[in-house]
């Protein structure tokens, strides 16, 4: 990525020079400050999400609740899935994709830096949008599927849909960059030695979700736009009367819909296959069974889509076809579970926070596997679709499943972006509560699905025996609020802490950990050359005749992976380099550039100007077009 | 000490997780709504599916727990142990758990695969015609080869394969032409006890069999979130013996009977004339009054709860009712979508006349 300009063409703007503060995080367009940037603003979404699932419970505490009205209910959970989905557990794998993907693959920055920081600044863009909502009339209230035709003319007055279309267009701008971004990253900055069958699963995830997103968010993108064009130019896409079809959305929704289901658990299982190993001081077991069954479900995601659909009335031959191809796909995600049973299966369990969280996510993931199954059983699904059996399944799979994940990658990987342990027995009260308080949460809500309780009501009468079971999941959601404060306090207390972690604090297997912490932001001062899968671990321990580890003696692993003091081999260059730069090492970095930030600037103006007046939106597309041109006529790096 | 505590929390958790099971346990608690109490065929073969996948499932969720924790409870760290013998992988093993759950769901899709064919099969003998439509938000009931129509509750002789024609619009009403999107919103028709839902989509006709095995009162709602007033749009359905049936056939049919004087005999000029009722209802047996905006209303009083099966009929609840009708269950009359109010608006009813509509409207049984 050493690109040396010879002439800086004359600009009209002073170039970024800060390396700290405000405006350097602004116009950053390094792959770890933009990591960064993703986990903490989707964790900032993710308190707000949390508040409104905590006031939903409390509406739904006891029978025909009265602490929201029907409109405010409706505007929560549509925010809430949104907010989780869109705002939350996409850009938190996208903060570990851009943090660690690169590093992982012994790399010193991503294929597109700039375009890179414009994907966040799309992504908080569209949320910023869309959460504006709130402030300009009303939040949306279709439901994080917006099934048409609900959304749209006299069923849904005022503009709440607009804004949740236009964020999520705004969004998925940020999602395809991203997208192809780490595509490009992956697959031609890796590092010499590191061929595809030696990467990290994680970084093996990462490309399948970049796939998936690339393929998936052009789906959706039609979808919005039509239902856009529908709600305001009189078009009628969805309009069964004039030979438009409601159902046409749903097919748009859920080609994208289910996709979207495996970018939101992919990562989390990436990063479980990366924890289990380093905890159970064995590799993975059957490292290429989990890539390719990972692979395979990229693939047969996009076959099922109609299993959301089993009540629309398809008929019995589409319904059979994709209760089959349903029941499929199920089989190598349980090939995956088995796997990483037998990866601590004879191990040496090392029972630490992230471990947990990983142990935690199989438990609690394969009960939503197989309450996933019980779905493709179309029979039994026209009862159970639409109801909290429905809500109860997609939790397990996305709190259970992913958030649990990520918090295993967040517990795992916070010594390697701050050089500081979490610590231990705060992150145990976090584990413990949380899965107590989302069983509590969650566990009910199959009984309740199956005793007739529909999804999406704001209200239900006394005397249909669901009051029990409601009163206890909302106490489950209590919890699990308690245990994100636990980790909020866990955060804060490490961050103010001056205690630093030992290098290398888990004796783990990859390349991140070879590297100081923080690392510098070249990341690698020699670009280092891969000999095998869990590179860093065999420079450490080689295995005798009967597969028993065999340490190698201490000055043999420094000598071969350049491990000092702290953690990496930066010792010998931190000395001439005191910036942590670059440059003081010769290594040219991509300089920062306020430019993409400013086309995400604009198109968030460009958004209001689609729902007020087109003048807004010229002003948008005049800053759209500012940061591209200056974008266009910025050298990557400065001359020095 | 800490590993005491961490045992019981560990127990604790194995104690939360199989909260499913207890599922098994709670339905013998009283839930009217429950899908796994059948009252009928359709609901029965849906549940047979279920209870035997089920099964297959717990034990697999039995297996993969029992194995975890087996993994930890084993192979957690202990000081002096020496290293783990590095396994890299076993083909053996892992196309066995590839092949042995693909074979179990081949198992399954089978049995799954003919109930969904059996239960799409058109009944043939002795078959209830009903045809369904879904408004925003109530039911409104037509049974063409009897000529009546009634909302919300759905009666229905038992023993008797009821084949319902779900709609949001009848095709060639002039409603169903031109205006933008005039055919509603997507719907889905469920009542638990006697079959799983199906969907009621504009420009679809969609078809479901419902049949019960005993007299009784089996609730349901809509199940599609249909935006504002989805929680209020609930049904139910009336199992009645074959002469119950038809008695209650022959009262449906049967035109208003116009109240002699008093209150009630103003009432029905308000309703038929200044109230402007006639104008969304209809009115069995009046010149004109065939509306079918709101529900038939002629024999009102034959139903227990009223709009949308949500608020007990009783002359308190009609007042509050029609005094205002979205403060009672949020609406959108504004936007055609919900009764209007005929205080603020319209007629400006005054609290007389509306005493007067209630008189009248309490006489409709």
């Amino acid at each position: 990525m050493a690109v040396a300009v010879t002439q800086a063409p004359a600009r009209p703007f002073a170039r970024p020079k800060s390396e700290h503060g405000f405006w350097s995080w602004i116009s950053t367009v390094d792959h770890k400050r933009i990591g960064i940037l993703y986990g903490v603003t989707a964790f900032l979404f993710f308190l707000v999400g949390g508040t409104e699932a905590l006031l939903i419970r409390l509406q739904l505490a006891g029978p025909n609740g009265k602490i929201l009205t029907a409109e405010e209910y409706n505007q929560l959970f549509t925010m809430h899935g949104t907010t989780m989905i869109f705002l939350v557990v996409m850009p938190t794998a996208a903060a570990f994709g851009n943090y660690f993907v690169p590093i992982l693959i012994g790399a010193r920055d991503v294929a597109f830096p700039r375009l890179n920081a414009f994907g966040y600044w799309a992504f908080l863009a569209g949320g910023l949008f869309l959460y504006s909502s709130f402030l300009l009339g009303g939040a949306p209230d279709g439901g994080w599927f917006g099934y048409a035709p609900q959304t749209i003319g006299k069923f849904n007055p005022g503009h709440g849909i607009d804004f949740w279309l236009i964020g999520l267009i705004i969004t998925g701008i940020g999602s395809l960059t991203a997208a192809a971004n780490f595509i490009v990253t992956t697959l031609n900055l890796r590092a010499p030695g590191m061929t595809l069958m030696r990467m990290p699963v994680f970084v093996w995830m990462n490309l399948v979700v970049s796939f998936l997103l690339l393929f998936a968010i052009p789906v959706i993108t039609v979808a919005l736009f039509e239902l856009f064009f529908d709600r305001h130019f009189g078009s009628n896409f969805f309009n069964a009367n004039l030979g438009g079809d409601p159902v046409l959305w749903q097919h748009l929704f859920w080609l994208f819909g289910h996709p979207e289901v495996y970018i939101l658990i992919l990562p989390a299982m990436g990063i479980v296959s990366e924890v289990l190993p380093v905890f159970s001081r064995k590799p993975l077991f059957g490292y290429s069974v989990v890539v390719f069954s990972g692979i395979a479900i990229g693939f047969m995601g996009w076959g099922v889509w109609a299993h959301h659909m089993f009540a629309v009335g398809l008929g019995p031959v589409a319904n059979s076809a994709f209760a089959a191809s349903t029941m499929f796909i199920a089989v190598p995600t349980g090939v995956k579970i088995f796997n990483w049973l037998a990866t601590t299966w004879g191990g040496d369990l090392r029972l630490k926070t992230p471990m947990l969280f990983a142990l935690g996510f199989i438990g609690e993931f394969t009960i939503g596997g197989l309450s996933g199954v019980t779905h493709s059983i179309v029979p039994s699904d026209y009862q159970q679709t639409d109801t909290y059996y429905v809500v109860a399944h997609f939790h397990y799979v996305l709190f259970g499943g992913a958030i649990l994940g990520l918090f295993a990658g967040v517990y795992y990987w916070f010594p390697a972006v701050t050089g500081k342990l979490l610590d231990e027995k705060l992150g145990k009260i976090h584990f413990w509560l949380i899965i107590i308080g989302l069983n509590l949460t969650f566990g009910p809500m199959h009984i309740l699905g199956l005793q007739g309780q529909p999804r999406r009501t704001y209200q239900y009468p006394k005397g249909m025996g669901w009051e029990m079971w409601n009163g206890i999941e909302t106490l489950g959601a209590f919890i699990i609020a308690l245990s994100i404060l636990v980790f909020i306090v866990n955060a804060l207390k490490t961050a103010r802490s001056k205690e630093m972690a030992p290098p290398d604090p888990w004796d783990a297997r990859t390349l991140e950990w070879t590297i100081p912490a923080p690392p510098p932001a070249y990341n690698f001062a020699e670009i280092p050359v891969v000999h095998a899968r869990d590179d860093f671990w065999h420079r450490k321990y080689t295995e005798d005749e009967n597969g028993r580890l065999v340490r190698i003696p201490a000055g043999g692993a420094d000598e071969a992976s350049g491990v000092t003091e702290h953690g990496g081999g930066g010792t010998t260059t931190a000395e001439h380099d005191d910036h942590g730069d670059g440059h003081g090492h010769g290594i040219h970095m991509p300089s920062p550039s306020y430019f993409p930030a400013l086309a995400g600037l604009g198109i968030f103006i460009i958004g209001y100007g689609a729902i007020y007046h087109w003048w807004i939106g010229a002003i948008g597309g005049l800053i759209l077009l500012a940061g591209i041109f200056g974008w266009g006529n910025e050298p990557l790096a400065e001359e020095h | 000490m800490r590993r005491g505590l961490a045992g019981r929390l560990r127990r604790l958790r194995v104690a939360a997780i199989p909260a499913v099971l207890v599922f098994l346990a709670s339905c013998a608690s009283h839930a009217p709504q429950d899908s796994l109490k059948a009252h009928g065929p359709v609901a029965r073969k849906e549940d047979n599916l279920f209870v035997a996948v089920f099964i297959v499932a717990a034990l697999v969720f039995f297996l993969v727990e029992f194995l975890l924790f087996a993994s930890v409870f084993k192979h957690r760290h202990r000081p002096g142990r020496p290293d783990p013998i590095q396994v890299h992988g076993n083909t053996k093993l892992e196309l066995g758990w590839t092949v042995v759950p693909a074979l179990l769901l081949v198992g399954v899709a089978f049995p799954t695969i003919f109930t969904i064919f059996d239960l799409a099969k058109e009944p043939t003998k002795n078959v209830l015609p009903v045809e369904v439509y879904g408004h925003m938000w109530w039911w409104e009931y037509r049974y063409p080869t009897l000529g009546i129509s009634t909302a919300n509750e759905m009666h229905i002789p038992t023993k008797t394969p009821v084949r319902l024609s779900l709609r949001t619009i009848e095709p060639g009403l002039p409603a169903a032409k031109g205006e933008d999107f005039a055919a509603g919103v997507i719907h889905s028709f469920w009542v638990p006890p006697l079959a799983g839902k199906q969907d009621v989509v504009p420009g679809r006709v969609n078809k479901l069999t419902i049949q019960a095995d005993e007299p009784g009162d089996y609730p349901g709602q809509c199940a599609e979130y249909c935006n504002l007033s989805h929680a209020n749009m609930r049904l139910r359905v009336v199992a009645q013996t074959q002469n119950d049936f038809q008695a209650w056939v022959v009262q449906q049919a049967k035109p208003v009977v116009v109240p002699g004087g008093g209150d009630a005999a103003a009432g029905y000029k308000l309703f038929t004339g200044r109230g402007t009722c006639i104008g969304c209802h209809t009115m069995q047996g009046v010149q004109g009054a065939t509306a079918r905006v709101g529900p038939n209303l002629t024999h009102l009083m034959g139903r227990e709860k009223f709009a949308g099966d949500t608020f007990d009929i009783n002359p308190e609840n009609l007042n509050r009712w029609i005094h205002n009708p979205s403060k009672m269950k949020p609406m959108r009359p504004e936007q055609g979508t919900g009764m209007p109010d005929l205080v603020d608006t319209g007629p400006h009813l005054t609290d007389t006349e509306i005493n007067q509509l209630v008189a009248f409207l309490t006489t409709l049984k």
